[in-house]
Parts: structure tokens; C-alpha cells; sequence
């Protein structure tokens, strides 16, 4: 082989490496959107792949993107709460909100307080539900459900599984002594020290998602404290006893977003990739991806969804339930650094 | 001199790729995380140090102590446990099976080690609940009149952690047992000892050297294990690993999480040195 002959295979490689290249997207993801039925439409029409990771955690995302050299990481669902700390890191790129179906969102849920840092949008709201309580409706009264304080009554010690994220629980045991989650500070901690301990003792165990939603499956446990729509939709097939319930004390909406990396290297397809995602056809798909279920943010997914699934998702009653339901608490780094550590004195009582 | 200085040569390159490993892959990397336990958070950004906070958090805050003093507590009864059934088990298999059976017994021995760790641990989920095969098999015979909890509790780590380091301690007994000449035995018992004196005064000594391999090995491997406790106990106490897990994946504390795993070092480093006499891993 010729040195020119050499060259031009190399050049035909290069190239290949090149267009392969641009024909994909790299996303870091929660694994909802690991769905295929969620990305083949936006890979079809742009004629594209998108690769995912999926994480757990903001702490091990922002790990990820530390460790992993500029551009390699084009969007990143993150939790709507945390979107200040990826901003603060200097990971996101301004999103241009006019190009975005905001307006047609539930506007509690546009989340403008976590989005938008300086009046810059960094990140927009995809999809939401309620960190409130689930429970086996066939073993549990669902008139106890109603309130908080069953809980702690006694009457289910040992049938409770505590949901491992300290942010919506505590914001509950908050709730549950008249605090607002937007009032939960260090002073508030040491009023919820005890009915947290109290809550850890009735309980069986504290799980991550898909322990919990074993541990509900199987019998091991009929509440969930911190569940919701989104671990009991699922199972909706399998045991239709499994419900949840936003108690008269209320609930928590927990909201995760969207964003583009500022480092990029195709911020127009990422752009692409937020529309299609907060579009109605991809909020609708989002919405009952299958590793979990959620509310869409934009209202007009109801378009693309049967009434079986707003059935299960609820959409009828979104009004009542998000006008007595609370923000996730969005501590400051001490606060959050108390919040973390009542929680492991928890985990270890 | 020549002769000398060419040996010298070639000993240190024989040595040199070993070297560059230990130094690339464990000295570096342990400097780093020492380094990195000497910083400190503040609000989410780490600052370098060098500061010893950390470390005096660890022995003053219970939650953390207490990780220390669980994650101890776990690996005692576990290495005792597995040594208690792993020696028995290496013995059957080395003296009384028939050898043509041996391979296949040590086969079903090491059967375990086939499914994926994580798998296995989800499996001991299943089995252990309240609607598992046990709980199931004792209400059923009426052994039990309501199941009992067993699932996400220590007890549950425990059985999930013993069924795996029997099979390894089974296999460094085992190694070290047919090593033995069985002239040792044949002596004793030509001198007038019983069966039992032969196992208690000969060979169970003999063995000790694989026993203390074996439970180091367990030591190690069981303190450092974050899937078992995890998985099977139920967050309800936290191990040294869970707390650096919750460190990482929670907080971003990389510093506290750096001063935990070496604070763990540190405690198998003891170990090491407690047993470092019987230690003989060229009996493996």
C-alpha cells in the first residue's frame, strides 16, 4: 500500500470517526429516560443515537461530569433542587426559555426559584409527582392514610419502609409538626430530631427505590413513607391495592429538570433533545416511561395520554394536590450539611 | 565487580515493573486519598489542608464512631461463624471423601461463586423475607406461629456474608489440609491418641497457618463490603463502607470519605500485623 493510499484510508476513517461522531448525543440521565420507546422518536426524526448513563444522586453526577473531559456529556437530567450547585460549578449553559413550552406548564411547577440562577434559565422542569405516602390499600385502612400521625400511632409499627432520601422525609416529619418545608432550619431540625428517631424505630427498614418497591411488592411492608405515584404506577399491573395519598398535612412535590452542558459540542442537537422531551409527545412518554411514572410538567401531554394512564397518574385531581402539596426544602450548604447529618444519626440510631 | 554490578542490573529490572505497578496503582493513589482526608469541606467547595478535622470527627461524632464500631462488630462474628463451619466442611472434603469425589465436592463448595455477588445478595433478600422460602418452611411445619424478621436486620448481613466466606475459608483450609502428610496423624495415633486428640493436637494446629490466611482474608474482604449490609440490612445501621457511600453519592465530602477509607486501612493494617505470623498465603 502506497503511502497516498495510506493517507486516503486514514482520511476515510477519520472521517467515518467524525460523522459517527455527530450522529449521536450523550446524556446523562435518571433511568426514565433509558426508556427506548422515550428516545427512538428523537432518534428517528434527527437521525441520531443517543447514548445515556444513567446516575443516582446529584453528588455522584456532579462526580461524573468532574471526571469525564469537557464535551463529553451534551444534557443531564438533574434534580430541580439542585440545579443552583451545577450552576454554581459552572456546568450549564443558558437555555433559551422563549423556545421552550413553558407556558403551557402547570405553572406551580415551572419552578423558576431552582431553574433560573441571576435571572438566567439554566435548566427546565420535564417532569414531577409527590413524595407523600404509598400504601397496600388491602392491608392498610386508607382513612388512617389521612393523616401523618398514623405513622407514629403504632398501629403499623414494623409495616413502614422509610424511603432513603433525607430531603423529602424530613420535609414530611417537617410537615407532620406543622413546619413548611421553606422553614426548615437548623432550629427546625431539632424539633424533627425526635419524631425522625420515632419514625426510624416503627419502621422495618429504610430503602432506596427499588428496595422499597420490593419490600411494598412482596408484603414486607404495606406504607412507604416518602413514596408516591411514582413507585406504586408502576406495580399499577401487578397489585392494583398499591395506592398513595397526600395526607391532610400534605405532601411534597419533588421535580426533576433538564439541562444542556455548557461544555457541549452539539448544544443545537441538545436543544433539540430538551424541545423533544418537553414537547406533549415526549412529556406523555416521559410521563409512563417504564422504569418509573410521573406527571409531565407541560399540561398539554394530556393529548397523548389514554385515560387509563391519567387514571393512575391522577390528572384530575393535579389541581388540589399541588395547591396542598410543598416545594422540596432548597437548603443552604449548612443547612443541607445538618439535614444530611441528622440523617445518618438516624440511619444509625 | 563487573559480574556484581551486571546482577544488580538485572535484579532491579526484574524488579522495576512490579515496582512501577505498586507505585502507579497503590503508593500514588494512597498519597492522594491521604492528602485528600486532610482537606476539608466548606459549604460544597473541598479546601485543601492540611487539617485534621476529619479524622477528629470520625472518634467524636457517635453516628461515625458507631460505623467503626458496627462494621466490627459484623466482621468478628462473621470470620468466627465461617471459620466455625469452613473447617469442618475443609476437613470432610479432605479426609473423608473418597478423592475421586473431591473435585466434584469442592466444585459444589465453590457453586456460589458462579452467581454475580449482587445476585446473590437480592437472592438472601428473597429467601429471608417474611414471605421467603424460610419464614415460609417454619410457619409451615408450625415451628413458628408468625414469621419472625430476619430481612433488614444484622442478622440477615450476617447469613448473607457467611455464605459466601465459608466457601473461601473452605478453600484455604482445604489447600492447607491436604498439604499435611499423613504420617503426622498415623504418628499420633501410634503414640496412643484418640481420633479427637489427632484433629485438636495435630492437625488443627497444622491447619492454623490456612485458618488465619483464610479469616484475614475474610476480615479484609467482609469489613470493606458495601453490597451485603446494604442490600440485605435494611439501612437500619451503617457499616464504615455505607457511611463513605453516603459521603460520595450524598454529600460530595470527598475529604470525610478519603479519612474513612483510610481510617478502614488502618484497621486492616492492624489486622494484618495481629496475624501476620500464621499468615502463609503460599499455602493457597
Amino acid at each position: 500500500m502506497t503511502l497516498k493510499h495510506t493517507c486516503a484510508v486514514a482520511a476515510l476513517c477519520l472521517g467515518f470517526a467524525g460523522a459517527a461522531d455527530a450522529q449521536e448525543l450523550n446524556a446523562l440521565i435518571w433511568c426514565d429516560h433509558a426508556d427506548p420507546a422515550l428516545l427512538e422518536p428523537f432518534e428517528t426524526a434527527h437521525g441520531v443515537r443517543v447514548n445515556t448513563k444513567e446516575y443516582e444522586g446529584t453528588a455522584a453526577g456532579l462526580t461524573i461530569l468532574e471526571q469525564s473531559r469537557p464535551g463529553d456529556w451534551d444534557v443531564m437530567v438533574i434534580d430541580a433542587v439542585d440545579v443552583g450547585r451545577a450552576v454554581e460549578r459552572d456546568l450549564l449553559a443558558p437555555l433559551p426559555v422563549d423556545q421552550l413550552p413553558v407556558a403551557d406548564y402547570f405553572p406551580q411547577v415551572v419552578l423558576d426559584e431552582n431553574n433560573t440562577v441571576d435571572g438566567v434559565t439554566y435548566a427546565v422542569t420535564e417532569k414531577f409527582g409527590y413524595n407523600t405516602i404509598a400504601y397496600n390499600k388491602a392491608k392498610v385502612d386508607p382513612e388512617d392514610m389521612k393523616s401523618l400521625a398514623s405513622l407514629w400511632s403504632g398501629k403499623y409499627a414494623g409495616r413502614i419502609a422509610v424511603y432513603d432520601y433525607y430531603l423529602p422525609v424530613e420535609g414530611l416529619v417537617g410537615l407532620s409538626q406543622g413546619i413548611a418545608t421553606a422553614d426548615l432550619d437548623a432550629a427546625a431540625l431539632d424539633k424533627i430530631r425526635e419524631p425522625l428517631f420515632a419514625l426510624k424505630a416503627a419502621s422495618k427498614q429504610v430503602s432506596d427505590v427499588v428496595a422499597s418497591q420490593t419490600a411494598l411488592a412482596t408484603g414486607e411492608v404495606d406504607i412507604l413513607v416518602g413514596g408516591g405515584e411514582w413507585l406504586t404506577a408502576v406495580l399499577h399491573e401487578e397489585n392494583a391495592d398499591l395506592d398513595w395519598t397526600i395526607p391532610e398535612e400534605g405532601g411534597l412535590v419533588w421535580a426533576q429538570s433538564l439541562a444542556v452542558l455548557k461544555d457541549s459540542t452539539r448544544p443545537d442537537l441538545a436543544l433539540e433533545f430538551v424541545k423533544y422531551i418537553t414537547s406533549p409527545e415526549g412529556q406523555a412518554r416521559l410521563a409512563t416511561s417504564s422504569c418509573y411514572w410521573g406527571m409531565p410538567a407541560n399540561r398539554k401531554a394530556e393529548a397523548h395520554l389514554d385515560d387509563a394512564q391519567k387514571a393512575i397518574l391522577r390528572w384530575d385531581e393535579q389541581a388540589d394536590y399541588l395547591a396542598r402539596a410543598q416545594l422540596y426544602p432548597v437548603p443552604d450548604a449548612a443547612t443541607d450539611a445538618a439535614m444530611q447529618d441528622l440523617w445518618t444519626d438516624m440511619l444509625q440510631h | 565487580m563487573r559480574i556484581e554490578t551486571r546482577e544488580r542490573r538485572l535484579g532491579a529490572a526484574l524488579v522495576a515493573p512490579a515496582l512501577i505497578w505498586t507505585v502507579a496503582f497503590f503508593v500514588l493513589p494512597f498519597a492522594a486519598m491521604v492528602w485528600m482526608s486532610l482537606a476539608h469541606l466548606d459549604g460544597r467547595m473541598v479546601v485543601p489542608g492540611p487539617d485534621a478535622g476529619n479524622y477528629l470527627r470520625i472518634f467524636t461524632e457517635p453516628s461515625l464512631r458507631r460505623g467503626i464500631w458496627v462494621s466490627l462488630q459484623i466482621t468478628a462474628i462473621v470470620t468466627v461463624i465461617s471459620v466455625l463451619l469452613a473447617w469442618p466442611l475443609a476437613w470432610i472434603i479432605a479426609m473423608r471423601v473418597p478423592p475421586q469425589w473431591r473435585r466434584l465436592a469442592l466444585l459444589l463448595a465453590v457453586l456460589p461463586f458462579w452467581t454475580s455477588y449482587v445476585v446473590r445478595s437480592y437472592s438472601w433478600a428473597l429467601v429471608l423475607g417474611e414471605r421467603g422460602v424460610v419464614m415460609n418452611a417454619l410457619t409451615g411445619i408450625g415451628l413458628l406461629s408468625e414469621p419472625v424478621q430476619i430481612m433488614a436486620t444484622r442478622s440477615a448481613t450476617v447469613i448473607g456474608f457467611v455464605h459466601f466466606f465459608v466457601m473461601l475459608l473452605t478453600l484455604t483450609i482445604y489447600a492447607n489440609l491436604v498439604q499435611l502428610s499423613p504420617n503426622y496423624a498415623r504418628a499420633a495415633e501410634d503414640l496412643g491418641a484418640s481420633r479427637f486428640q489427632v484433629i485438636r493436637l495435630v492437625i488443627l494446629p497444622l491447619t492454623l497457618p490456612g485458618v488465619v490466611t483464610g479469616a484475614f482474608l475474610t476480615f479484609v474482604l467482609c469489613i470493606g463490603d458495601y453490597i451485603t449490609p446494604q442490600i440485605l440490612g435494611g439501612n437500619n445501621e451503617l457499616t464504615v463502607p455505607q457511611l463513605i457511600m453516603l459521603q460520595l453519592g450524598r454529600r460530595g465530602d470527598y475529604p470525610m470519605a478519603s479519612a474513612l477509607a483510610v481510617v478502614l486501612m488502618a484497621i486492616v493494617t492492624l489486622a494484618y500485623a495481629a496475624c501476620a505470623r500464621w499468615l502463609r498465603m503460599d499455602r493457597l
